[in-house]
Parts: C-alpha cells; sequence; structure tokens
C-alpha cells in the first residue's frame, strides 16, 4: 500500500507524476542532450522525465539549477538550502522540503533548525542570522511576494553581503519555480 | 523587445558600473540562463500547443496577480509582438475566465491557481487539463510558462529590494 505524504518530514518521500513521462526509447536527439543521457547513463529520473516533454526550457534550467544551488562563493551551500526550504514551505510542496531540509542536515550535522522550522515556520526559534534569511524567503515566496525594505534591511543587519544577498534571492525565487512544478504535477508518495 | 536584452536588467534598472550591477556580474551565468529560459518560455521555436501570444497573455496574466506593473508591461509588449489575437489578447483580461471556450477557461484556471496558490494544486488540477483537450507536452510547457515567470518575477522584486539598500 502506498499513501500520499502531506506533512513536512526530512524522510524523503517517492515522487510519482500525474503525467506520462518521457519515453526514454522515444527521446529526440535535443531531448537526450538536454538529459544528458550517455550509454554509461542512461537512469533519468521522472521527474526529469516529465520536465523533458518540454526539452527547451530543460535545457537552460539544468545548469541554472547547479548554478545556483552549488556554485562557488557567495551565500554558504546550507543558507541556499533556507532558502529553498522557506519558499517550500510557503508553497507546500511536502517532496522538495524533505530533500532540501536534509540537505541542510547533511551539510550542518544537526537537525535541530528544521524541526524548529518545521514545527513553527517563520516564528521558529532559531538564530538570529538564519531568522531573518528565513522571513525573507518566506515573504518572497508569497504571490504578491511580500518581502519589503525592513526585511532586506535585516539581512544587512545580521551579516549578509551583497553578493550572499543575491543568492539567497537566487535559491529562493528558484524554488517559486521548482515548487511550481514539483507540486502541481505529482505527489509525494510513502511506499 | 530584442531576444537577446537581458529583461531583468531592464525591469529592474541596472545600470552598467552601478554598484548592483558589479554584485549582479558575479552571477552572470545565472543571468544570462535566466535570459535563455525566459526566451524558451516565451517564444520557444516549438510552441506545441501553446502559441506565442497565449503565453504572452497568460504571462501577463500573471504579472497582474503578482502586482508588478513593470513585469506586466514587459508581457504586454511580447503579446504586441506576437500579433495579439483577440483570442489570446483577451486570456490576459483577469475578470475573463474562458467563457464559453472550454481550453482557454482550463488555461486560465490553471494559471490563475498555480500563479497564486500552487499548494491548493492537486491530481484534480492536471485532470482538469486533461479533460480540456491538453496533451501531457502542453501541460509541462504551460507548467514552466507559471513556474518560470513566477521565478523571473521574484528575482526582480529580490534585486530592487537590494538596489534600495545605502
Amino acid at each position: 500500500m502506498s499513501e500520499i505524504v502531506h506533512d513536512f518530514t526530512t524522510d524523503i518521500p517517492v515522487w510519482k507524476p500525474y503525467v506520462t513521462p518521457l519515453n526514454l526509447a522515444d527521446a529526440t536527439p535535443e531531448q537526450l542532450e538536454a538529459l544528458k543521457v550517455t550509454p554509461s547513463n542512461t537512469k533519468v529520473s521522472d521527474y526529469v522525465l516529465v520536465l523533458a516533454h518540454d526539452v527547451e526550457t530543460l535545457t537552460h534550467r539544468s545548469p541554472l539549477f547547479n548554478g545556483v544551488m552549488y556554485n562557488s562563493g557567495g551565500l554558504s551551500r546550507a543558507e541556499r538550502e533556507i532558502g529553498a526550504v522557506g519558499a517550500s514551505i510557503v508553497n507546500r510542496c511536502i517532496y522538495c522540503a524533505a530533500v532540501h531540509a536534509s540537505r541542510y542536515n547533511q551539510l550542518t550535522k544537526s537537525t535541530d533548525v528544521i524541526a524548529a522550522i518545521f514545527a513553527d515556520g517563520t516564528e521558529a526559534e532559531i538564530e538570529a542570522r538564519l531568522k531573518a534569511i528565513l522571513n525573507f524567503a518566506v515573504k518572497l515566496s508569497k504571490c504578491p511576494p511580500e518581502a519589503n525594505a525592513a526585511d532586506m534591511a535585516a539581512l544587512v543587519e545580521v551579516g549578509l553581503n551583497k553578493e550572499e544577498i543575491l543568492d539567497l534571492i537566487l535559491s529562493t525565487s528558484l524554488f517559486g519555480w521548482a515548487n511550481r512544478l514539483m507540486h502541481t504535477l505529482g505527489e509525494p508518495i510513502r511506499e | 523587445m530584442a531576444e537577446n536584452e537581458d529583461v531583468i536588467a531592464a525591469i529592474v534598472g541596472i545600470e552598467p558600473g552601478s554598484a548592483i550591477a558589479a554584485v549582479v556580474a558575479g552571477r552572470a551565468d545565472i543571468m544570462a540562463l535566466t535570459q535563455k529560459t525566459h526566451d524558451s518560455a516565451l517564444s520557444p521555436e516549438n510552441p506545441g500547443g501553446l502559441s506565442h501570444a497565449e503565453r504572452a497573455a497568460l504571462a501577463w496574466r500573471m504579472a497582474k496577480i503578482n502586482d508588478n506593473k513593470t513585469f506586466e508591461d514587459h508581457f504586454e509588449a511580447l503579446l504586441e509582438k506576437a500579433g495579439a489575437p483577440d483570442a489570446a489578447a483577451r486570456m490576459a483580461d483577469i475578470w475573463f475566465d474562458g467563457g464559453n471556450d472550454i481550453r482557454a477557461k482550463a488555461l486560465i484556471r490553471h494559471v490563475d491557481l498555480v500563479a497564486h496558490a500552487p499548494k491548493q494544486a492537486t491530481r484534480r488540477d492536471i485532470e482538469l487539463l486533461q479533460e480540456a483537450g491538453l496533451a501531457d507536452d502542453d501541460i509541462v510547457r504551460l507548467s514552466e510558462l507559471v513556474a518560470f515567470v513566477s521565478y523571473q518575477i521574484r528575482v526582480a522584486v529580490g534585486l530592487e529590494l537590494m538596489r534600495g539598500l545605502a
């Protein structure tokens, strides 16, 4: 029996699409290129096979995603994950929240911050720097966005420089994108 | 707007040589990929079942939902560039729900839902698109359009706030 996961968790569920993923045997050369499928690398997730139906955006989306989350300099990788988690909470993308919360826990070797955020959202009792980051991410993720000059000033006050703030804007916004794909095109399942 | 123009730089007003331009230059690769995705989502070479005009009209609608006037102007200009056929242009009207046009109604309903409250989306919302005749590849194209525009608007809003710093 499998069931849909409705509550935030760091135990990563399985993602089941609502639409039919691309059948690799039917892929065009352009799709294979975007999927980075090679004779030695034929494992592609259902999620990416769904996105391959729009190959023109997928071609740019994959390097963009990796750059925003993993490029060097700027905001720490762990703090970028808080931007991702903040967006995923607003949009209630259980799958994205699970992946990026667990990545934060791996990077920081601690579970307290995520546990507090899952329990209390922006009211979580976490250190001031993380609180300002989470608050900005949550407010930017609302529709219309609610982040304001005071939220931006709060980031400076807790010590973020402009390069770090740009990375936070990018990782938070990126999950406004990812959540709208993952949460609307499929569902998180526990098998 | 020219294909190679940077929409975010134009909308935020990032002047060459300014402090914010120097910060953004540190992530020039991301900004260039953002522009390429914009062009792929709004005016793809293979638009499938969603025309350039429909994409621009729906994006304009999203800019309204996000209360963002500069993006409204941008997508309005893209709609005009796509010839602004009546059936597509009407979809930008926030008070229009598609009327008797089953396909337009389904597109509008889905765009409004996912732009504004993606957390409320369920399997049923995808089934409604399928029942209105959308193929799975067009459902993914529509989803990428809504998702990308939501991202781009937030990047610009964040940069505008950063530009406001002393």
